[in-house]
């Protein structure tokens, strides 16, 4: 089914209006940016309600079949409503590893029954997800997961740890990769995936503590956690095919999210804003020649980013290096987000001093967590460190280090 | 501003394709790094047959009109052609000649479109008289003027960096006239000897000339339209920065690819002296600022000509090349070691490139603040 123009613009119309309406008040707390920001009981309530109320406006999983509970309708409408989302800076969709990765996974390739049982709670957000990849000793290093899970008749019993658990202690399930077989022929034959539940025996959330003082990231522990064999997905021993389908998902490289952003980030005309009210000398910031010269740095770098996306579809303007955008793209863009966020905390003058938690802080603190928080990306998913060993190796051709 | 969030899109034809994938092969083939010294060292301020070679190309005009003689295109299908010569540090009258023509079909008269505009596209040399000794990068700041005495025109004042200006078949040359900033289209061949003068200048590969104007007498006929002066000079100034950005892209990822070359075939200590992170890591720097200048380039082409829209994107590009060459040239020449303090290490010629680019156009920080302006 493919809509015109008109209809197209008549929807974004009625899109626009709905969430101009139903905009949530200011909760009165500093939102998280992100699902892995979550820290909070009533960060999370609020974000919970807020993702039913746009599933049930029938905003979410638009292009999902209907009768999981999806809108059967054509992808073109969700995208509509997922960029009036951004636009309008709503809060994000919390429920983004159920969305964007443990969703359209299952209805790639789950069985009817796991497709009934999971669909609908993933969009009313009544079922929370977390995702189990990394561990504690293999940071990056996913297909050397150790967690173990053996076969007991038609049960799995798990033992060992995941770490970086977003969502952890709100989740009723977890995406898992775990050893079925530790003597399979090479490391990725011994995985299997698994949908399982959280809230069984033998399994444990730990929050961690982040440098912004904040949780939202956990430890699980599983202690002869007993899970049944209809938990597996994708079939025993196929766990890393299963794992880097969800990879496709994570990395928006494959199609089939539901739809919503999942987080906010931080842009510079944000950081203008800001330098607009802070003041300098009894004068305005934005008057200050070194700080406008660093606030067009940064809209030159913010612009260079957008569109090196744009010319990574030219293929003649990337034959000399094919993959250095798509490889340099997260550095690029975790340590300008870094950097911006420090920016925008030093605009305040003396009021960077306070910090999330005082009823004075600007902002209520949101540039002093950003740039704490925008450590996150800086390393997670391989440091910044390592994406120039393999931008500098796999793109540049250098030796190894 | 452009709504960066409505995801920008970078247009490329199927002719800017051709020209680069022509362009690069040609300037491999004409302007091979080995040779460079050889045109540092050359009497002549071109190699004139490789010049009659772009001319039969078509190259000379690519942006002129077909019924001027040109292939009618735009300036961004010369950007297509600059970008791989500044890889080759291959400094030709090819961006010069290219201004003078974009200035005629702004401002000039029906009688000198006719006269000089098919004859720029088949290869005569345009040669433009901007900079003055003050070293204002702002094109409207003057001291050289058009003066009327006893109704004589004549020319006055001094001006700097006329590249070309010796081989030149036409100069263009900003004055003051009546305290408005005014153009002046003149035959080389009026000028004598003696009111040219060589100038040492920071990239050896480039011939620059010092112009004495010494109350040379001129003709109404040769002013460019005055109503259109101060629209010519802008486009003079975005079109040179849009050059230059090209340019300075081109000399990026050729002392990225000569700094490479050196890192992968350098031992040190029984080891590849690319394997050492201190070095690696800032190579990939120098490789995402390329990225991220590459991409505000074509952007810059593709918007040209766009109103205000261009001209963000235009000096965004400019400062994004500089800073990218001057990053990358400066690490080319300390990771070459000892070599690269020689004169016979290629990184020089890259850095130098880039410090002539910052300053014949307007450096980064001058982009900026322009930028600055134009956005906050």
């Amino acid at each position: 089914m493919s809509l015109s123009k008109q209809e197209l613009d008549e929807f974004r119309a009625e899109v626009r209006a709905w969430f101009k309406e139903n905009q949530p008040a200011d909760p009165g707390i500093l939102l998280p940016q992100s699902f892995m920001e979550v820290g909070t009981d009533a960060q999370f309530h609020f974000l919970r309600d807020w993702q039913r109320k746009v599933y049930e406006a029938g905003y979410l999983g638009m292009a999902w079949p209907k009768e999981y509970g999806g809108g059967g309708q054509p992808q073109a409408l969700q995208d509509i409503v997922t960029g009036e989302m951004v636009r309008r800076k709503v809060p994000f969709m919390v429920n983004t590893i159920g969305l964007n990765w443990a969703g359209p996974l299952i209805l790639h390739m789950g069985s009817e029954e796991q497709k009934k049982a999971y669909i609908p709670g993933i969009l009313s957000a009544e079922d929370i997800w977390c995702q189990g990849f990394s561990e504690p000793d293999h940071g990056s290093d996913l297909g050397n997961a150790q967690l173990k899970a053996e076969r007991d008749g038609h049960d799995f019993v798990l033992n060992g740890s995941k770490i970086w658990t977003s969502l952890g202690v709100y989740a009723k399930y977890m995406i898992l990769l775990a050893r079925s077989n530790p003597k399979a022929n090479n490391k990725y034959e011994g995985l299997s995936f698994y949908l399982i539940p959280m809230k069984i025996g033998g399994i444990e959330v730990r929050p961690i503590r982040k440098l912004t003082g904040e949780y939202g990231f956990n430890q699980t522990f599983f202690r002869d956690a007993r899970v049944p064999e209809s938990c597996l997905i994708g079939g025993e021993g196929n766990g890393w095919k299963v794992a880097m389908a969800t990879l496709m998902f994570e990395r928006g490289a494959a199609g089939g999210q539901a739809g919503g952003h999942s987080m906010m980030s931080t842009e510079v005309a944000e950081v203008v804003a800001l330098a607009r009210s802070a003041r300098r000398g009894g004068r305005p910031a934005i008057e200050d020649p070194l700080i406008r010269d660093q606030l067009v740095r940064f809209l030159i770098e913010e612009r260079g980013l957008a569109l090196n996306a744009a010319r990574a579809k030219v293929k003649p303007l990337t034959s000399e290096y094919p993959l250095s955008i798509a490889m340099s793209g997260k550095l690029a863009s975790s340590e300008f987000q870094r950097r911006l966020n420090q920016f925008a905390l030093s605009l305040e003058g003396a009021n960077a001093a306070y910090y999330v938690g005082d009823p004075h802080a600007i902002d209520r603190g949101l540039w002093q967590r950003s740039y704490f928080n925008a450590f996150s990306a800086t390393i997670g998913g391989g440091t910044s460190e390592i994406q120039h060993n393999i931008i500098g190796e796999r793109v540049l051709g250098l030796a190894k280090s | 501003m452009a709504d960066m969030s409505s995801r920008p899109k970078i247009s490329f034809s199927d002719e800017q394709a051709q020209l680069l994938e022509i362009a690069t092969q040609f300037s491999r083939d004409k302007f091979p790094l080995s040779a460079a010294r050889a045109r540092i060292a050359a009497a002549e301020d071109f190699n004139r047959e490789i010049w009659n070679e772009m001319a039969a190309l078509g190259w000379l005009g690519v942006a002129i009109p077909e019924a001027h003689g040109g292939s009618g295109l735009g300036l961004a299908e010369v950007v297509t052609i600059v970008e791989p010569l500044g890889r080759q540090v291959a400094g030709t009258p090819l961006i010069s000649t290219t201004l003078v023509a974009q200035a005629l079909l702004m401002a000039g008269s029906e009688a000198q479109k006719k006269t000089w505009l098919p004859k720029l596209a088949e290869g005569a040399i345009g040669a433009l008289a901007l900079c003055e000794p003050a070293g204002d990068w702002s094109l409207t700041n003057l001291t050289a003027t058009l003066t009327k005495t006893a109704g004589t025109l004549a020319l006055f004042g001094v001006k700097t960096f006329v590249t070309d200006a010796a081989s030149a078949d036409v100069m263009l040359i900003s004055v003051l006239h009546d305290g408005q900033p005014a153009l002046v289209l003149l035959d080389r061949a009026r000028f004598s000897k003696g009111q040219i003068a060589r100038e040492t200048v920071i990239d050896e590969t480039r011939r620059s000339y010092r112009v004495t104007l010494d109350g040379m007498v001129v003709a109404a006929e040769d002013v460019l339209d005055a109503s259109k002066t101060a629209a010519t000079l802008r486009l003079l100034d975005e079109a040179s920065c849009l050059f230059a950005a090209a340019e300075m892209c081109g000399g990026a990822a050729g002392v990225i690819a000569t700094t490479v070359d050196y890192l992968k075939t350098r031992k040190q200590f029984g080891r590849l002296i690319g394997s050492y992170q201190a070095l690696k890591h800032p190579m990939v720097d120098a490789l995402v600022m390329l990225d991220g200048a590459r991409s505000h380039l074509y952007y810059a082409a593709s918007l040209w000509g766009q109103g205000a829209e261009s001209e963000i994107a235009v000096r965004m590009a400019k400062a994004a090349a500089g800073e990218a060459l001057a990053f990358a040239a400066d690490r080319g020449i300390q990771f070459h070691g000892g070599f690269g303090f020689t004169y016979d290490c290629d990184a020089q010629l890259y850095r130098r490139l880039g410090l002539w680019g910052e300053a014949r156009y307007g450096d980064a920080p001058w982009q900026r603040a322009r930028l600055a302006q134009l956005l906050l």
